[in-house]
């Protein structure tokens, strides 16, 4: 019975779409009242943004460069609102000087989504290089983040970082590995 | 010492950063919001009264423009005015794209434009010789920028710009004196007390 009626709810909705990374960023955002989400695009990310700009619910928008885009979320929660960034890992490797002066000492709850490039297939040298500068960097800050790989444990990941960056006022960044997203590979 | 820069292709008046923050802040009665960006800026922003609506940057040079932008999206109905050093706002140019992209009304930014990096000892920036901050604002996208003639036409810019249609940006010349106060370096009560000032939390 108990079965059937298992049955029977999934039939009772087939449209269902597989639960997605970039949905589960979206739902998040939502969940949590995220509204602004400044960023600097990525190949990764582009379902993700071209999905927030069709919901009006988020004001999104691109910056010149990722220390900008801290600058924005940061003056956005000092005036009520809830942002997050969207970066590549050579725009976090741009940050520290931010990080350190206005993030971290003003007690800001910055939540950054980083594309992970530079690792699992990379072919391009500098990347590869690039991406061994973010977690010393984030450790030296002691930093709060995670790697995330697997779909199943996205939203729990997702939803309880930023809730607890909020809570603390601690920032967050959420790694997104190629494990997770697929990556850019070379023929793209 | 005198090493400010000489620009005779200029004919705006070469005025006090002092003075026109004081000018400035005398203006406010509605609880406007007003960044100052790294250093002098915000010293001389200390120096014309402490006020709850002031954030007060220990860091991030170039960041006033963007995080007042941030502030002015959160809070639509709030004037926000933005504080920034020639030197600060080079380090962010693309900052100006955004802003304009964006057009938020309540956003009024002034440059202190002297040409050099008074506080690390007073060399020339690049932009000292060649370069116009408000040409640059323009071809950014930020129609409303215009350089203030002398004390008077800065006041009478910042009025216009707190009913303009789009963001305002006014450049205006100043001498090479340093800040007059030192704010008090406490990063967690400058922004716990910023945000109390904006309406977003009350103290415990």
């Amino acid at each position: 019975m108990a079965v059937a009626e298992q049955k029977t709810s999934q039939q009772a909705s087939p449209e269902q779409p597989p639960q997605t990374w970039y949905g589960i960023v979206q739902q998040s955002l939502k969940r949590n009242d995220i509204r602004l989400v400044p960023y600097v695009p990525d190949r990764v990310l582009t379902t993700l943004i071209k999905n927030l700009h069709a919901d009006p619910y988020f004001t999104t928008f691109p910056t010149a460069r990722e220390e900008e885009a801290v600058g924005i979320v940061s003056g956005a929660w000092m005036g009520g609102m809830r942002g997050a960034v969207l970066m590549q890992t050579s725009g976090f490797a741009t940050l520290a000087n931010v990080l350190a002066s206005l993030a971290m000492p003003y007690q800001i709850p910055l939540i950054m989504f980083v594309s992970e490039r530079g690792t699992l297939g990379e072919f391009n040298y500098g990347q590869s290089l690039v991406c061994r500068t973010m977690r010393p960097v984030l450790d030296s800050l002691a930093m709060e983040h995670h790697t995330a790989t697997r779909l199943d444990e996205f939203e729990f990941i997702v939803d309880r970082s930023i809730k607890q960056a909020i809570t603390t006022q601690a920032p967050v960044a959420l790694i997104l590995s190629p494990l997770l997203t697929g990556g850019k590979v070379f023929d793209k | 010492m005198n090493v400010s820069v000489n620009l005779p292709s200029r004919n705006t008046k070469v005025m006090n950063r002092f003075d026109l923050t004081s000018r400035l802040v005398a203006k406010l009665k509605n609880e406007e919001a007003v960044i100052g960006g790294i250093g002098n800026t915000n010293f001389d922003l200390w120096a014309a009264g402490h006020r709850p609506q002031n954030f007060y940057m220990l860091g991030s040079m170039g960041l006033a423009f963007p995080i007042a932008l941030g502030v002015a999206l959160a809070q639509p109905e709030r004037r926000v005015f933005a504080l920034e050093g020639d030197g600060s706002l080079l380090m962010q140019l693309g900052s100006l794209s955004t802003i304009a992209m964006l057009a938020p009304k309540n956003l009024t930014m002034v440059v202190m434009d002297n040409g050099i990096y008074q506080i690390t000892g007073s060399q020339p920036t690049p932009a000292a010789a060649l370069a116009d901050i408000v040409a640059i604002a323009v071809a950014s996208g930020i129609a409303n920028s215009a350089w203030a003639a002398d004390e008077e036409d800065f006041e009478r810019l910042i009025e216009q710009s707190m009913s303009a249609s789009g963001p305002t940006l006014i450049g205006v010349r100043i001498d090479d004196k340093p800040g007059t106060g030192t704010t008090r370096r406490d990063p967690v009560q400058i922004r716990e007390r910023f945000m109390h000032g904006m309406g977003v939390r009350q103290p415990l």
